[in-house]
C-alpha cells in the first residue's frame, strides 16, 4: 500500500515535471546546441553569411522608395532602431498584433506609399536583418499588460496543442525533450534569439515564420499562412518564452 | 555587383602568416534540380576565385556544383612586401565580383 502511493506520487510528480515549463535558469539559446564550427561562424561579422544580408539591408535603408526612404525618417538604424526588434511582435496604434516583418511592411505602404514586401522577400529579410542586429546583445522585452494578455494567452494555447497526424504539440518537444535527438537533429527549446537566421539547411535567409512553417509541416499539420494572427500569436508567446535572454540577431543556425 | 566580404589585417610583420577570410554572395545553383513544373534549373555557381598579391597569383580555387550558396574561401599567406591583394571571382551567366585591399608590411 505505502509503496503503491510512493509510485503514485512519483508518477504525480513526473507528470508535473512533463507539463511544466522551463525553469527560467534552464533556458538555453539554439546557439548553445551549436557545433564549434557554427557558433565561430555566427561570431565573426566576416564569416557569417548574414551580413550579406545586413549589407543589403544598409543598401535599402537609405534607398528612397516611393515618398522617402527609411533614413529619411528614422535617420541612422544603429541608434533609431536600438532595442526595437527586442519588442516584437506588439501590438499596433490599431490594436493589431503585429511581427517585426509586418510593421515594417506597415511604415512602407503607410509612410512610404510604396507596394509591401512579399514575406521571406530578399528585400523584407535584409530590412528585417538590419533593424534586429540594432537589438544584438539586447534582452528580450516583451511587456504583459491588457492588450498583450490575449494574443499571449492564445500563443501559449497553441504551442501546447496537439496538432497534425503525428499529433504532437510544440510542448512535448521543446518543453519536453529538448536536448535529445530528433532523427539526427538535436531539439533545441525553440527560443527565437536570433531571427531572421541564416539557417545552413537553408543555404539562406529566413524568418521565424519559415521556421515554424517547418515545424508545422513536421508534424504533418497544415501550417498558417504568413502574416496570419495564430503565427503572430505563437511568435508572441516564444518572445515571451525567451523574456530577459539575449537577441544574437541575425544568427546562423544548422 | 555581388556583395563580398574579405577580412584581413591591414598591417603585418615581414614573414607573418595572415590569415585571410572571403566571403560572397552567390546562390550557387546547382543545375540539378527542377521547377515545380519538371523544367531544369539552369547551373549558376561561381566556377573560379583567384587572389593575387602585387600582380603575383598566390591562390586560386576552381568551384563546383557540391558548394554552398554563399561561399566562404579562406587561405593564408606570408606577408612578404606592402602592397595590394586583388580578389576575384567569376562565374556562370557572366558572374563577376572583385575586391582589393591594402596591407602594408613593416
Amino acid at each position: 500500500m505505502k509503496r503503491g502511493g510512493f509510485l503514485v506520487t512519483c508518477a504525480a510528480l513526473a507528470a508535473a515535471v512533463a507539463a511544466g515549463e522551463i525553469p527560467l535558469s534552464e533556458r538555453k539559446s539554439g546557439y548553445e546546441y551549436m557545433s564549434r564550427g557554427t557558433r565561430a561562424m555566427q561570431d565573426d561579422d566576416t564569416t557569417n553569411p548574414a551580413t550579406l544580408s545586413l549589407l543589403d539591408g544598409e543598401t535599402l535603408w537609405s534607398r528612397k522608395i516611393g515618398a522617402r526612404s527609411c533614413a529619411d525618417c528614422h535617420g541612422e538604424a544603429q541608434s533609431s532602431m536600438k532595442g526595437v526588434a527586442a519588442r516584437y511582435p506588439a501590438i499596433d496604434a490599431k490594436g493589431r498584433l503585429q511581427d517585426l516583418e509586418q510593421r515594417i511592411n506597415e511604415c512602407r505602404v503607410e509612410r512610404q506609399k510604396a507596394p509591401a514586401l512579399a514575406f521571406e522577400s530578399r528585400d523584407l529579410l535584409a530590412l528585417t536583418a538590419l533593424v534586429g542586429r540594432q537589438s544584438r546583445g539586447l534582452p528580450i522585452d516583451i511587456k504583459v499588460d491588457d492588450k498583450t494578455r490575449g494574443p499571449l494567452a492564445a500563443g501559449r494555447e497553441m504551442f501546447h496543442r496537439r496538432q497534425g497526424q503525428l499529433n504532437l504539440s510544440c510542448a512535448q518537444c521543446h518543453d519536453e525533450r529538448p536536448g535529445i535527438k530528433l532523427a539526427g537533429n538535436t531539439i533545441p527549446q525553440a527560443h527565437p534569439t536570433g531571427y531572421p537566421i541564416y539557417r545552413l539547411e537553408w543555404q539562406g535567409m529566413g524568418s521565424l515564420q519559415r521556421r515554424l512553417r517547418n515545424c508545422f509541416i513536421g508534424v504533418r499539420a497544415e501550417p498558417y499562412a504568413y502574416g496570419s494572427k495564430e503565427f503572430a500569436e505563437l511568435e508572441l508567446y516564444l518572445m515571451w518564452r525567451a523574456r530577459g535572454m539575449k537577441l544574437e540577431t541575425p544568427a546562423v543556425r544548422p | 555587383m555581388a556583395r563580398t566580404v574579405v577580412n584581413m589585417p591591414a598591417e603585418a610583420r615581414r614573414g607573418e602568416i595572415i590569415e585571410i577570410k572571403t566571403l560572397t554572395g552567390h546562390t550557387m545553383e546547382t543545375g540539378f534540380r527542377h521547377t515545380e513544373r519538371g523544367e531544369p534549373i539552369p547551373r549558376d555557381i561561381i566556377t573560379q576565385f583567384v587572389c593575387t598579391y602585387n600582380g603575383t597569383e598566390i591562390f586560386r580555387a576552381e568551384l563546383f556544383p557540391a558548394i554552398s550558396a554563399n561561399p566562404l574561401i579562406t587561405f593564408t599567406t606570408v606577408a612578404t612586401e606592402s602592397g595590394t591583394l586583388e580578389f576575384r571571382w567569376t562565374g556562370d551567366k557572366g558572374f563577376t565580383a572583385s575586391h582589393s585591399a591594402k596591407l602594408t608590411v613593416a
